[in-house]
């Protein structure tokens, strides 16, 4: 199951960890989705593995990152109006994308 | 970009043109994306440029959104991957990073994008899981679409290839491989057709090797691969290994060698072992090809192909035109003999000025002689330039497809009456040539012995003999296979014509593309052939084949295969007791 925590950085960037846990691991379907909520956001946001980091509103970017199931992956953003659509992204994953 | 260590494939087809090439594939593939072009352009330009991309990104989008509009809500399902592509169309990694692209190394929009898919692909390439490394494909087919929509309907043509390739492609329609320019060809590797498709013909008379009837081969080979074509062992390897390259490389050495040897030699007579000459002429369809009648040894055109003029023009060429063109192949060949073909308007080459075209099976429609009685005005103007033609050397004509007496009868009618009107128009011409048809259709085997009566000569197109014969269309891949030159149906009709010619005093001459492939040379010697034409590159291999065997056991021979039951039998036979000298020739001299 996925844990969930939410860290309040210094530097007032923000950020949530969630971990794959659909059998496929984060394709093409699941990262079009993150995407397309990403999309949405005022500010940029990146998902980060193991030290890398995807700007989640890019699907190849993300399909980059190689998120296999069981994957820790960190969603930043960058501004606090974004809180909304990072618990979007968390829920999604969360979620195994619906599949 | 990064590559992967790919393992060797090798792809079988049919041994269609002999050579070997190694080099880079060029697919022309079923959704048109060619090779990409890479070109600068101007900072000026770079505006339009960009324009020009996002064009095509949207038709691309619009393409999508329709293509899942109309999927039915039972395979909705389905379409998320489509939802994925329209979304993949404006990724940044792609979208803005092509503009980046253009923008920084000013160069066109599909350079710029491919340039961008190869990086992303290398990507992909390093990642271990394999689903989602599969991935890549799905960046590749949007990536694909929006190139298709930049090149549009300029799409690349054959002609336009800029670098030394081997074109791969499901089959090259004859427009496609009248285009191809020998500079730029190494090889041809096709899915479909077979040794005497339209394809196969063009690369034995290029001298490119070509393997045909490969099945998957665009499925396999992907743009740039690094590939091997061996057209005389009928085989491809894809990404060979080292080893691979250098016994290929050692052996196209060899080969280009044995080549040289034989063409060398080539201008010599060809006599058999115990004396027989045999007079080995060439097929040529354009008149610059003299030049490579005499560079191959030659000794006169046994199939002088007239197609080409009426072809090229969006009207039918006047009585001077084709005069001139008959007159200057002529006499650059006199005193040796040129024999002219009349028109053979066939399935594959359709003629531009003419609507009456549209034919369930244009093989079996009107075509040829049949065209040519039906339209007299057009035959006369062609026969008139042949007659005026005749004045200047050694001219004989052809009647092709002929398939009834009738047809002669009216075909020398009309000959002696082009003649009277050049009489009375007081034009120089010779009257005296000699006439022979093709014998092309069964009943024109059945009917020889009556035939003979009219002509001069036969001349057996064996292509279009054995697909009549034998009920097979050659370029239909799911029969091509059983087009055999070596089914005993075909030797016996051969055989019956050739034994009619001989009782009859006339003389036979053979232009199919059987005349051309060394192997059957003992069986075309031994059925008592006088004249074997083919395309100007085959004659230094037949030659020398010619040169290695003797009349009199090819004459045995041909009394042991003629009671043999199945074309299999008969190809043992033939490999048995010729097909060391073949492979010798190929490879160890």
């Amino acid at each position: 199951m996925s844990t969930l925590s939410a860290v309040i950085n210094s530097d007032s960037k923000f950020s949530k960890v969630a971990i794959i846990n659909n059998e496929l691991g984060l394709h093409a379907r699941p990262a079009a989705m993150i995407a397309k909520l990403a999309s949405k956001a005022k500010s940029d946001i990146y998902i980060e593995k193991n030290g890398e980091n995807a700007d989640a509103s890019s699907i190849i970017d993300v399909l980059t990152l190689m998120c296999s199931k069981g994957s820790k992956l960190t969603i930043k953003i960058e501004n606090m109006h974004d809180i909304h659509v990072l618990d979007c992204i968390i829920d999604l994953i969360e979620k195994g994308f619906g599949e | 970009m990064t590559k992967i260590i790919d393992s060797e494939i090798t792809l079988f087809g049919i041994n269609a043109s002999p050579g070997i090439c190694i080099g880079n594939a060029y697919l022309i593939d079923h959704e048109g994306v060619d090779v990409v072009a890479k070109y600068f352009i101007s900072k000026k330009d770079l505006g339009s440029e960009i324009k020009r991309f996002k064009v095509a990104v949207k038709k691309t989008k619009d393409e999508l959104d329709k293509l899942i509009k109309d999927t039915p809500d039972e395979l909705r399902q389905h379409t998320h991957i489509l939802q994925t592509h329209v979304m993949m169309l404006k990724d940044k990694m792609m979208y803005d990073k092509v503009m980046e692209t253009c923008k920084k190394e000013l160069v066109n929009a599909e350079w710029a994008v491919k340039k961008v898919l190869s990086r992303i692909q290398a990507m992909f390439q390093s990642m271990p899981d394999s689903y989602l490394k599969a991935r890549a494909s799905d960046i590749v087919h949007v990536s694909d679409s929006v190139i298709r929509n930049l090149v549009g309907s300029k799409k690349i043509e054959v002609s336009k290839i800029t670098k030394r390739v081997i074109l791969v492609a499901r089959d090259l329609s004859p427009a496609e491989t009248s285009q191809i320019n020998l500079e730029k060809i190494k090889g041809l590797v096709t899915d479909r057709g077979g040794k005497t498709s339209h394809t196969s013909i063009i690369a034995h008379s290029l001298g490119i090797p070509a393997v045909p009837a490969v099945g998957n081969a665009t499925d396999i080979i992907k743009n740039d691969d690094f590939i091997i074509v061996d057209g005389t062992a009928g085989v491809v390897i894809v990404h060979p290994c080292e080893e691979t390259l250098l016994r290929y490389a050692e052996r196209r050495e060899k080969y280009k060698d044995y080549k040289n040897k034989i063409t060398g030699e080539s201008r010599f007579k060809a006599k058999t072992t115990d004396g027989v000459d045999i007079q080995i002429m060439c097929n040529i369809e354009l008149p610059d090809e003299v030049e490579s009648v005499f560079a191959n040894g030659g000794e006169g055109i046994g199939l002088y192909r007239t197609e080409f003029q009426y072809l090229s023009s969006s009207t039918f060429p006047d009585e001077d035109d084709l005069f001139d063109k008959y007159k200057h192949v002529v006499e650059t060949l006199s005193p040796k003999p040129v024999i002219i073909r009349t028109l053979d308007i066939n399935g594959d080459k359709a003629i531009a000025n003419s609507k009456d075209n549209k034919e369930n099976n244009p093989a079996l429609g009107l075509r040829a002689i049949r065209y040519c009685l039906g339209r007299p005005e057009v035959f006369k103007t062609q026969l008139r330039a042949i007659l005026r033609a005749a004045a200047s050397g050694n001219v004989g004509i052809l009647f092709p497809m002929i398939s009834t007496y009738g047809e002669i009868v009216e075909a020398k009618q009309l000959l002696c009456e082009a003649a009277d009107s050049l009489e009375k128009d007081g034009k120089v011409f010779n009257r005296n040539l000699d006439i022979g048809i093709m014998i092309e259709v069964p009943s024109a085997v059945i009917l020889a012995d009556i035939m003979a009566d009219e002509v001069d000569f036969f001349s057996i197109g064996t292509n279009d003999l054995i697909q009549f014969a034998l009920a097979i269309d050659r370029d239909n891949r799911d029969v091509a296979h059983l087009y055999n030159p070596l089914n005993p149906a075909v030797i016996r009709m051969i055989k019956q014509v050739a034994d009619v010619a001989k009782g009859k005093g006339i003389k036979i001459h053979i232009c199919g593309e059987m005349a051309a492939d060394p192997i059957y040379i003992p069986i075309l010697l031994g059925l008592g052939l006088d004249e074997l034409s083919m395309n100007p590159q085959s004659v230094p291999a037949v030659k020398s084949m010619i040169r290695s065997i003797s009349m009199s056991d090819a004459v045995l021979f041909v009394q042991t295969i003629i009671n043999q039951k199945t074309s299999a039998d008969i190809k043992k036979n033939l490999m048995d007791t010729y097909g060391g000298i073949v492979a010798d020739k190929l490879y160890k001299d």
